[in-house]
């Protein structure tokens, strides 16, 4: 049978996107061990119904580590300091009684906050928009074996588009840097065999698009510490060579058209 | 009222009545496309593949969608895979076969004609899924690999590892996201539709609440496209992500949609058991579990032991022992109710009794651990995080639970409902699984709505209006439908109750899940329909709903869905009690041949759908007789 922990929570709460910010304290008592972090803000809310008062706004949908809605910094970390786990699959059995738990919206620049825990993250949609897809229309597919993909490059691919879209590595990074997230998306592409033809049209236009919206990377690491599915650092590294090689042959194709 | 219901199947040979429809379908010249607007609700994998297939059509799409990005639509967290008929294994499949099994799988009480078009299409599917760069797994010869699923003796199902659902709507997404560069889609998110706008008997349009400022606004279109997704969460309990739920569908059938089968709900065999009262949702196990693992309960009512101290002649493979030729394979439904039989017996496992095992060891001695981490290493893992048990170790507990809903709006052949210009696609739609669902068709069910069915069949719609005069949001249907959805949300915040919205969702799942779950009678219905009806009375005077409705107001959106949910389950009970047999996900113990579900093809060859009447009105009942011209009715025998 589960244990029970009492806890205290200081949680961040901003009425709205211009409002200003502060902490508020909770004691979260009797919270079975068994409970998911985010089931254990499900009781905290409940209760705080129960007083009136209005419930801690936080995201969530899938709640398996999936879908990447989730986004708290717990105690300063990120998703929490458990490796390679989302938010909501974080278990209160890592927690002991008596604990003392800080919880905060993911924090960078390109992130506002909407509401207490909530916070606005569609600057990583507009990366995507720039070039994080394989133009093919519905219907123009060839025969999906006609192109073997050596197991170990479909592989390699599946671990890069592994990522979520959730975040946490910019919200990790002390310059709130996109690198992750987008070395991720552009490799998954990149490596592919099908990626190949707009391979340094993609590259220079999700880089440059990412400038815009997020810091630059100046290689701390803490990008992958954060992420809930250990995107490599390697795909930075690809990415940055995709980078310097897409310069320099877009600027020949320029030229020649 | 409404006439007969005409599902408008093409006449002609079940293998060329797609071809044929196709062919004669009305085209939209390329420049007149773009006078076209077409609203599309929902970014899962029907919307957002309908979204960007449409746009590269050249029409101009607005796309909502409560999310907050459309890469996270529920359909993120399918596990399993997708079936596609492509006889890569050379083991015998074809579209006619899995046309078979799905007609069969469904329990005979889905429309023949489209079944087949969807096993038509799911060849397609892959070539487009593989031409977009989802990386599918492969064998060494870097050929795509296949694995049989849950209840089919074929190996036809293209998976990404256990994150399937997620890669392939990472594809739809990435095309969508480039007609949103292209300018063609319009992306609306965290937009939730709150009503349909029918205008001079047709759809016309949608309103939609921004759920950050609380703006309700008004949107026209010459066709609007539901891909909403199913109602599972009804049972509060589920394997549904929190926020997908029936709102978008059931505001359309107040507007006079009608709403098909809602009964037919499927238990997936393969979830973590519940813990506690604070339990949020349930998680699946992808059954692809099922190849390799082991069901088992121990023989004992009053075993204590831990599982590996429990001999091999104390332990009962009750799905082998029934089943030979299927065993721990059989379909979903078959799987879940001999779970639950085995459990109300008490010879359940875990702390609460209320699970059986899964047991990896046999496989693991057989092949190997890295083996088995390399087919279902992050299921595994995912486990070990919830439960804190070690799959390698102790056998896992699983046990049943609401996934999937076959039921949703009536639509015909076109994916057309009886609304005309109302399309709806995926999970929110009625049409392909009748009664039950195969693993790893849903996915491909939302595929084949969103990329290769509705942009013929909406083209062919629009076609006849081309000309006619555009639907605007001048008509008064949307100034009347604004004020009806502003009224509605302020409302919630007015009546200042006691309880919380979750207070009531959790009762009504827990009324839900007791009568009429996995096993429905009689009484149990009655006594449901009575209790849904006093709880929603109590919860419409007495919830209590905090803050404001121009900021993020969680409780807010979630007041109004629950609502809706109530007379859902109302609908669910009602339809479940007049279907007086046993189908698919449908099980009255009142019809059973010892546990065994007894199908009545005579009397209820048909799909019933029920069309709203007006508040504190029950809904009337209609039916599409439904005819099996191939794959004639048989007893599903799994034996
Ligand atoms: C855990 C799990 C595992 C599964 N595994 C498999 C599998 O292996 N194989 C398989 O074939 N199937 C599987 N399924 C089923 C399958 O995932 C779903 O049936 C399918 O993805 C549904 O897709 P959809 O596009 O119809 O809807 P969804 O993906 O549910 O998308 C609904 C969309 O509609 C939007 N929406 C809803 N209401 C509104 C509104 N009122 N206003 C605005 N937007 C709205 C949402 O924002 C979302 O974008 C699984 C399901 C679950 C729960
Ligand atoms: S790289 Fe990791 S941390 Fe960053 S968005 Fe992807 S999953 Fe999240
Ligand atoms: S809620 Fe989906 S990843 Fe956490």
């Amino acid at each position: 049978m589960s244990k029970h922990l009492n806890l205290t929570l200081k949680v961040w709460r901003q009425d709205g996107p211009d409002a200003q910010g502060r902490f508020e304290t909770y004691e979260a008592r009797g919270i079975a061990d068994d409970a998911s972090f985010l089931e254990m803000l499900d009781v905290v809310n409940e209760r705080l119904i129960g007083e009136n008062k209005e419930p801690i706004t936080f995201e969530s949908d899938c709640r398996e580590g999936i879908c990447g809605t989730c986004s708290l910094t717990i105690n300063g970390m990120p998703h929490g300091k458990e490796k390679g786990t989302a938010t909501c699959q974080l278990h209160m059995r890592k927690f002991s009684d008596g604990d003392h738990i800080t919880i905060e919206p993911f924090r960078a620049r390109a992130f506002p906050v909407i509401r207490d825990l909530a916070v606005d993250r569609s600057a990583l949609d507009r990366i995507i928009e720039a070039g994080g897809f394989i133009s093919v229309n519905t219907g123009a597919a060839p025969e999906a074996n006609i192109t073997p993909v050596p197991k170990s490059v479909a592989d390699a691919a599946m671990d890069a588009a592994a990522c979520i879209g959730c975040g946490a590595c910019v919200a990790a990074c002390p310059n709130s840097a996109g690198q992750l997230f987008t070395a991720a998306k552009v490799q998954h592409l990149n490596l592919l065999p099908q990626g190949q033809a707009e391979r340094w049209k993609r590259t220079e236009a999700m880089v440059e698009t990412m400038e815009e919206y997020f810091g630059s990377c100046t290689n701390h690491g803490e990008c992958h510490d954060a992420c809930p599915k250990e995107i490599s650092l390697d795909f930075i590294a690809y990415l940055n060579r995709d980078y310097i090689k897409a310069k320099v042959k877009n600027r020949k194709l320029a030229s020649q058209s | 009222m409404i006439g007969e219901l005409k599902s408008n199947v093409p006449a002609g040979p079940m293998e060329d009545k797609w071809t044929n429809h196709k062919f004669s379908s009305k085209l939209v010249n390329p420049n007149n496309k773009r006078k076209f607007n077409v609203i599309v609700v929902g970014s899962g994998l029907a919307g957002a593949a309908a979204a960007a297939s449409l746009g590269e059509l050249g029409y101009k799409v607005q796309l909502f969608t409560f999310h907050d990005t459309p890469r996270r639509a529920h359909s993120i967290a399918a596990q399993g895979g997708i079936n596609g008929a492509k006889n890569y294994k050379n083991d015998g499949d074809s579209v006619h076969r899995l046309f078979y099994d799905t007609v069969k799988g469904g329990d005979y009480r889905a429309r023949e004609a489209n079944v087949h078009r969807l096993a038509e299409v799911s060849v397609n599917i892959i070539d487009q899924a593989v031409a977009q760069g989802v990386p599918f797994a492969r064998e060494y010869g870097g050929r795509l690999d296949n694995r049989s699923f849950g209840g089919t003796q074929v190996s036809r199902t293209f998976y990404a590892r256990g994150q399937t659902g997620q890669q392939l709507l990472l594809g739809a997404y990435s095309a969508l996201m480039r007609q949103v560069s292209l300018g063609h889609v319009e992306l609306n998110v965290r937009s939730e539709m709150l009503d349909l706008v029918v205008a001079d008997g047709r759809a016309s349009g949608v309103v939609v609440r921004n759920v950050v400022t609380g703006q309700v606004t008004a949107h026209a279109g010459h066709a609007v496209l539901l891909a909403t997704g199913g109602y599972g969460n009804v049972y509060y309990l589920s394997t549904n992500a929190k926020m997908s739920n029936v709102t978008a569908a059931w505001r359309a059938h107040r507007r006079g949609a009608l709403f098909a089968n809602p009964c037919y709900t499927q238990i997936h065999p393969t979830c973590i058991p519940a813990s506690d009262e604070f339990q949020s949702k349930l998680t699946l196990m992808s059954e692809s579990l099922r190849n390799d693992g082991r069901i088992w309960v121990p023989t004992s009512h009053d075993e204590t032991r831990a599982a590996d101290q429990i001999p091999e002649a104390e332990r009962d493979y009750f799905l082998e022992r029934k089943y030979p030729s299927f065993g721990n394979l059989v379909p979903r439904d078959v799987a879940s109710r001999n779970a639950k039989t085995v459990v109300d017996e008490g010879r359940g496992v875990g702390p609460l009794k209320n699970g059986v095992f899964l047991d990896f060891a046999e496989a693991i001695a057989r092949d190997g651990r890295p083996a088995i981490e390399d087919r279902y290493d992050n299921l595994l893992q995912m486990y070990e995080r919830i439960t804190g048990d070690d799959p390698f170790r102790v056998p896992m507990r699983i046990y049943p639970a609401v996934h999937y809903t076959m039921g949703g709006l009536w639509v015909d052949y076109n994916l057309m409902s009886n609304v005309p210009g109302l399309f709806v696609l995926g999970e929110a739609n009625f049409s392909d699984h009748g009664a039950n669902r195969l693993g790893a068709s849903a996915l491909m069910q939302g595929l084949a709505d969103g990329y290769f069915v509705a942009p013929y069949t909406v083209g062919s719609y629009l076609a006849d209006l081309l000309g006619k005069k555009a639907p605007d949001t001048t008509h008064p249907a949307f100034t009347e439908s604004i004020d009806q959805v502003t009224d509605q949300t302020k409302q919630w915040l007015s009546v200042k109750g006691t309880k919380s919205v979750d207070h009531y969702h959790r009762e009504l799942g827990k009324i839900m899940w007791e009568h009429v779950g996995m096993a429905r009678n009689q009484p149990g219905l009655e006594k449901a329909m009575s209790e849904i009806s006093a709880l929603h009375d109590e919860f419409r005077t007495n919830v209590r709903v905090l803050g404001s409705g121009d900021t993020l107001n969680q409780s807010l959106e979630k007041a109004g869905r629950v609502d809706d949910f109530f007379e859902l389950g109302m609908l669910l009970a009602r339809d479940a009690l007049e279907r007086e047999e046993s189908c698919g996900g449908h099980f009255r113990e009142e019809h059973q041949d010892d546990g065994e579900a007894l199908r009545d093809d005579e009397n209820f060859a048909h799909v019933a759908a029920w069309e709203w009447t007006g508040d504190g009105k029950p809904q009337v009942r209609h039916k599409e007789e439904l005819t099996f011209d191939v794959v004639h009715p048989s007893t599903r025998s799994y034996k």
